[in-house]
């Protein structure tokens, strides 16, 4: 299975805890009876959180179990979609977005970044296992470029300072507020919106944006946001 | 009738065809990877596209778009050899071509369909793709770099093999076929997925790097490893059987063989019984013809027919049988019987034995009682086929006897004849199941009929068919339908009852004949291929084995006449729905061994009994006098109804399985090192395996 | 420019509460029930006259595409299935619509759903926008609490329900049937079709896959009348529209514009101009990674829309713009979208599966030079075999990149190739 191998430590036993079974429960009854293997990204993603953020055999075949599914067809869908990891990945998992857009916005200049603070490559891990590197595609964030993901969060508007800036208070473990790390709202323009501004002074709902929360290593805190 | 025109021919096809299917009724040849009349439709390797008119300007996939009125379709336009040009350049870019070395070559359709559409150097200069090779158990080689991803063999495992082991694993041109964790392809099926690959991804690993197509003769004949009577090829060179492939027959194995009898000839090449042996001071000795049938006739001579018997074995011709029966009758012993495990078959009403529904008639099936037997391992073809209509949906199945996997939804009702009992009383809610389906089934099996109590359970079994409505005379709306099916395991079965190698009036039965011989009534016994008998019951009896293999039989023989394995002669076999089918020779049998008729003509005159046929021919014209059965060659006939069975007390035992180890049933397949290794892979890992887990 | 009073998505930007307060301060939910007393036919109707093409990148016309779903439920349940899986490079509007005003979405499919008599939505969002789906999550929640939708939803008898399921990173999956099998817990590989999903769909039941935009401005439509929607753009390229202007603009940003602005005015207005000022400029990727880029001169004045952008061989797809100045590589830009589609193929289909990998590959080579001139054709070849030949469309995006570059571009591909050439025989002379 070359590209798709197992990693080499594996555990010998895995079950969901308590609250991720109730929460594979939930997950499933979202579907239509006899349809449970709908549920299988989702369960995955459940496992894979409870799970340090990588998948072992165990597992998986829990969750094909779990839906009486086949282990392959668990296996075909983990190696399919590139969110599931078959190796550990740092505490801190970046996913940097390389794709056009951001590679225009100076996403080369972000990589070097972690190459020369983290002396990551591509697939590189650290050794302490704080951090881990993966280039990815397209993250849909492309207004906001270029893109660096850790975990679940999205730090935008990266370029080589910016970046220092993160993996430092990553280092820390006090990550920054998720979204621009220029400071930049949304995706409206850096430059003040150019559109809806006349809604903002008429608007009486006018609801400053409440503090981002931290970022948090899934490994500590299982978050399932299909689910919330 | 949608009617369309491909190529300008105007084609009428049925409702729900292919565009595909449209072209080849009209004539024009589609080339193809992933499309397989048997699977389902993947579309994946786009060589079938053609033109079509109303449609996009752009060519479509032909097997997957429903043929439509009034379509116009081109298999031969600039577009479509744009197309398969183009198509045929992708896969050939990451293929390896290493023909030279590749086992497919010759037989290949990437490589056919290469010379078709192929450019004749590639544009692509980028280094190939190596894909690393699977595990896939001992029967299935694998060099991954060759695959083309048509995903049949996914299809295959999946849909009719029923095994959802293998599969395509990332995405992209980073996709690989694989088991999961590499593990062997647990299917007694298995074999097929090498001859559905339509390149040398997946090939024969016993018969890896072993020879050509073009080195091989090709001999169409009819597999012994089970009653299906499935249609096969056999390849040979010089008179080694090097491989067998399975024919097509819609009726009886569709296009699918087992993995026993598609592997299990190598087995033909071990042991084999090369000359007459005689056993002098307790060892078997090397003699000439002359002296063993000298030896054989002496005995023969001195008794009376009464103390003589003959028991036919599994994979016996209707042929040698005949002759056999004919010789014992001429020295007066009535003795003889083919049901070597006892099985209570009645052969005084052929639709006592026969498998009525026909194979084909399980697709009509709507509920099927499977009784004390395991069709998985009885007959794996046969198998696929309930599973195949039980994927269509709408048939109901369950089972009396021992459960297992059997690739459907199974209920077990329960263990033995109690539970039988009740069904056919009706007071176990499964006869309502079977009295209101439009065509139910009952599989009776070898392991309900081997007992002590088999007759009664056989006259049970018929009083379910009778009462749930299986016998139905034919109607204006439907035909007649006959669902009570014996699904026997030996591929000589049904042709012994229908010539009656069965007791004679006063004369005994394998049990009778074995006791017998133990208390020395019975002082001179002929085996005819019979090697599951009790050997060690047959006490001081002077024991004839005829046979190819060195198996139980030659070892207890006090003379071994070495006979011919099925692909050495030519021999009518009758499947387990009655049909007789032709087996034609291959190569030759070993050394000194003959055909088995042969040698029994040989030892008649022996005897002094010449049997009246110094040919082939005229042998067959005697059987098929006799039985005019064995004339309707590749035909069914419909079996008259009647009473047959016994009634009366049934023991508590359940049912047991007649098939410990479906890769070894016979002396061929006990032979085989490659039904060795599946044994030790498929049989011996998994009872180890379950041991110590629980 | 479009006055703000004609802008749908109000709170693009986040300023203001996005939960069901905010909403329904905004207008959200506020005629929803009297919009469900209409039959199902007179909703798809509205839709229909109000002309809107759906928001995903085809254009195909969002209520014709609701009309194909069956006129009566038989044995098996519509479903409604939001396409929520927003991958194409460049396009990153549904993520502002989900987050800063999912109860735009929310409505959406339940009206949408009535019109096509489904018992479910199911939006199927990419798994990366994993906070984006929390906000959705709640406003989902919160609907359903507030009695918008589920049993009875809004009082009207009807019984809707919205699942949403997470992806788990593939494009592939923004493609409809691609997503359905993903939905169904299989790898998201497209579906061959016929059969289209509003006959044999999730779960083999009729379905229609709408893209997220084209559901969320289904009410505001329906509030105001499809006069108003149809009345903004023009013919065949009505209403407003999303637009995502990224790469080298001095702010790049999301803003909502009347369908059909000048291509110049949306960068200029809204995105402060290319860097270094408009005679910058190299070329445009009008909509998204999969439609063919457009150099400055087609730039200065195109229109954006679906039928302008059509006459010039690209496509406004999902209106997002990359905008590439004169400082550009754009040999290697598009090799790094080639690299993309090679690694985005499912690996279902030949063409596709070897192509992509086929393509990037010499597009690679092609950045530094390192071909023969006869490679190009043979690239524009393979860009050609692969077109029009695989199961969904992904093979005709890898495509189209490549062609556009080499439309427009070939010299600069040649004189790499020159260049890389004399270099190599300059060497030689050295040597």
């Amino acid at each position: 299975m070359s590209g798709h191998a197992f990693a080499e430590n594996q555990p010998d036993s895995f079950s969901f805890t308590s609250e991720n079974e109730a929460k594979a429960d939930g997950l499933i009854a979202k579907y239509p009876a006899g349809r449970q293997a709908s549920a299988v990204i989702p369960l995955l993603d459940l496992a894979q959180r409870q799970h340090d953020n990588w998948l072992p055999r165990v597992a998986i075949e829990a969750v094909a179990k779990k839906l009486d599914m086949a282990p392959i067809r668990v296996l075909e869908v983990v190696t399919f979609y590139t969110m599931f990891n078959l190796k550990p990945v740092g505490k801190y998992f970046l996913q940097a977005c390389t794709t056009t857009p951001c590679w225009l916005r100076g996403s080369d200049e972000m990589m070097k970044c972690i190459k020369d603070k983290l002396g990551l490559d591509n697939h590189g891990a650290s050794e302490d296992g704080m951090f881990s590197l993966l280039e990815v595609e397209c993250l849909g964030g492309c207004v906001n470029a270029p893109i660096l993901q850790v975990n679940d969060d999205f730090y935008e508007d990266m370029d080589y300072d910016a970046t220092a800036e993160l993996l430092e208070a990553l280092k820390q473990g006090k990550p920054p507020p998720v979204g621009s790390m220029k400071g930049r709202n949304m995706s409206e323009s850096s430059a003040g919106a150019t559109s809806l501004t006349s809604l903002r002074e008429t608007e009486a709902a006018y609801v400053p944006r409440p503090p981002k929360p931290a970022a948090e290593a899934p490994a500590e805190a299982p978050r399932d946001g299909g689910d919330s | 009738m949608p009617k369309l025109t491909v190529d300008g021919i105007e084609v009428d096809v049925p409702p729900g065809s292919t565009v595909l299917q449209a072209c080849e009724a009209a004539g024009a040849e589609i080339p193809r990877f992933c499309y397989h009349e048997r699977l389902s439709i993947a579309g994946n390797c786009r060589m079938c596209l053609v033109e079509v008119k109303p449609g996009p300007p752009k060519p479509q996939a032909s097997c997957a778009l429903p043929a439509a009125d009034n379509q116009e379709v081109f298999t031969d336009s600039e577009m479509v050899k744009k197309a398969r040009h183009g198509v045929m350049e992708f896969l050939l870019i990451n293929h390896p071509l290493d023909c030279p070395i590749c086992d497919q070559g010759g037989e290949c359709d990437l490589q056919d369909q290469a010379m078709g559409y192929g450019h004749h150097s590639s544009r692509y200069t980028e280094n190939k793709r190596a894909v690393e090779d699977k595990h896939m158990g001992p029967l299935i080689q694998t060099i991954m770099t060759r695959c083309i991803h048509c995903t049949r063999c996914v299809r295959f495992s999946t849909e009719v093999a029923g095994v959802t082991e293998m599969g395509l694993l990332g995405r992209g041109e980073t996709a690989e076929i694989t088991t999961y964790l590499e593990k062997a392809l647990a299917s007694e099926l298995s074999g097929n997925v090498i001859d559905l690959c339509p390149v040398g991804a997946l090939t024969s690993k016993p018969y890896a790097f072993v020879s050509r197509p073009w080195e091989l003769k090709k001999t169409e004949t009819i597999d012994v490893m089970d009653a299906v009577g499935s249609n096969i090829r056999v390849d040979t060179r010089g008179s080694e059987v090097l491989r067998v492939l399975p024919r097509l027959h819609d009726d009886v194995n569709e296009e699918w063989i087992s993995d026993k009898a598609r592997f299990a000839c190598d087995g033909l090449k071990r042991q084999r019984l090369d000359r007459p042996y005689l056993r002098r001071d307790g060892k078997l000795v090397p003699v000439s013809w002359p002296e063993a049938f000298s030896t054989v006739a002496e005995q023969m001579k001195a008794l009376s027919g009464e103390a003589m018997a003959a028991i036919a074995g599994d994979l016996c011709d209707a042929e040698s049988m005949f002759a056999l029966k004919q010789l014992m009758t001429s020295v007066g012993s009535a003795n003889i019987d083919c049901r070597q495990d006892g099985a209570k078959l009645d052969a005084s009403v052929r639709a006592s034995y026969l498998f009525n529904a026909s194979i084909a008639g399980v697709e009509d099936a709507d509920a099927i009682l499977l009784v004390g037997t395991n069709p998985r391992w009885e007959a794996p073809v046969l198998n696929a086929r309930i599973r195949k209509r039980w994927l269509e949906g709408g048939l109901t199945v369950a089972m009396v006897g021992t459960p297992a996997d059997l690739t459907y939804k199974v209920e077990t009702l329960g263990a033995g004849a109690q539970t039988l009992r009740e069904i056919a009383d009706g007071s176990h809610s499964f006869a309502e199941v079977l009295k209101s389906a439009k065509k139910p089934m009952v599989i009776l099996g070898m392991g309900a009929l081997v007992r002590e109590d088999g007759a009664a359970v056989l006259a049970m079994a018929r009083s379910i068919a009778e009462g749930c409505g299986m016998i139905q005379e034919a109607s204006e709306d439907s035909d007649a339908w006959n669902g009570f099916s014996v699904l026997h395991t030996a591929a000589s079965r049904v042709a012994g009852l229908d010539m009656g190698f069965v007791p004679g009036a006063e004369g005994k039965g394998v049990a009778g004949i074995v006791a017998g011989a133990g208390s020395g009534e019975i002082k001179f016994v002929y085996l005819l291929g019979a090697d599951e008998i009790d050997m060690s019951g047959l006490g001081k009896a002077f024991v004839v084995y005829q046979g190819h293999h060195g198996d139980a039989g030659a070892h207890r023989a006090d003379v071994v006449l070495p006979g011919a394995a099925y692909t050495e002669k030519d021999g009518i076999y009758v499947n387990t729905e009655g049909r007789a089918q032709l087996a034609l020779q291959a190569s030759f049998p070993p050394g000194e061994a003959r055909e088995d008729w042969k040698v029994l003509r040989a030892l008649s005159e022996a005897v002094g009994k010449a049997l009246a046929y110094d040919s082939a021919t005229a042998l067959r014209t005697a059987l098929v006098a006799a039985h005019g059965s064995f004339g309707a060659i590749d035909q069914v006939e419909p079996a008259s109804w009647g009473a047959f069975g016994t009634a009366g007390e049934t023991s508590d035992a359940p049912f047991g399985q007649v098939i410990e180890n479906f890769y070894m049933t016979d002396s061929i397949s006990r032979c085989s090192a490659v039904m060795a290794e599946c044994t030790e892979t498929f049989v011996t890992a998994k009872a180890e395996r379950t041991g110590t887990e629980e | 420019m479009l006055k703000d009073e004609d802008r749908i998505f109000t709170n693009l930007y986040g300023w203001f509460d996005w939960g069901l307060d905010g909403a329904r301060k905004r207008g959200d939910w506020s005629t929803t029930k009297q919009i469900l007393s209409q039959t199902p036919e007179e909703v798809v109707e509205l839709v229909k006259a109000s002309g809107l093409r759906g928001r995903g990148g085809a254009g195909f016309p969002t209520g014709l595409k609701w009309s194909f779903m069956p006129k009566v439920v038989g044995d098996r349940p519509h479903y409604l299935i939001v396409n929520a899986d927003e991958s194409e490079p460049g396009t990153c509007k549904d993520r502002e619509i989900m987050r800063n005003d999912p109860h735009k979405l929310v409505e959406g499919c339940l009206i949408a759903g009535y019109s096509m008599r489904a018992c479910a939505a199911y939006i199927y969002i990419r798994g990366e926008y994993y906070n984006e789906s929390g906000n959705l999550q709640a406003a989902i929640d919160q609907a359903y609490d507030a009695g918008l939708i589920g049993k009875n939803a809004c009082g009207t008898g009807y019984d809707f329900d919205i699942i949403l399921h997470r992806g788990a990173g593939a494009y592939i999956c923004g493609e409809e049937t691609a997503l359905l099998e993903s939905l169904e817990g299989k790898k998201g590989q497209p579906r061959l079709k016929p059969p289209f999903p509003a006959a044999v769909g999730l779960y083999g039941c009729p379905s229609t896959v709408n893209n997220v935009e084209s559901i969320a401005v289904v009410p505001e439509i329906l509030r105001r009348g499809p006069e108003w929607f149809a009345g903004l753009g023009r013919e065949r390229n009505v209403g407003t529209k999303l637009f995502c202007i990224s790469g080298h603009v001095n702010n790049p940003c999301n803003v909502e514009e009347e369908m059909g602005i000048p291509l110049r005015e949306l960068i200029d207005k809204h995105a402060g101009g290319v860097i270094g000022g408009w005679d910058n400029l190299l070329a445009v990727i009008p909509g998204g990674a999969s439609v063919r880029c457009i150099p400055k001169s087609i730039c200065d004045d195109i229109l954006m829309d679906f039928d302008s952008l059509m006459t010039v061989k690209s496509g406004l797809g999902t209106a997002a713009v990359i905008v590439m100045n004169k400082q550009t590589d754009i040999v290697k830009a598009i090799a790094r979208l080639s690299y993309f589609y090679k690694h985005e193929s499912c690996g279902q289909c030949t063409p596709c599966r070897e192509g992509t990998g086929w393509m990037w590959r010499v597009m690679e080579r092609l950045v530094t030079g390192e071909a023969e001139y006869e490679e190009i054709d043979a690239l524009e070849q393979v860009t050609k075999q692969i077109e029009g030949h695989t199961i969904c469309a992904l093979g005709d995006a890898a495509a189209w990149p490549i062609q556009g570059l080499l439309t427009h571009f070939r010299g600069e591909v040649e004189d790499r190739i020159k260049a890389h050439k004399a270099s190599l025989s300059n060497l030689q002379a050295v040597e």
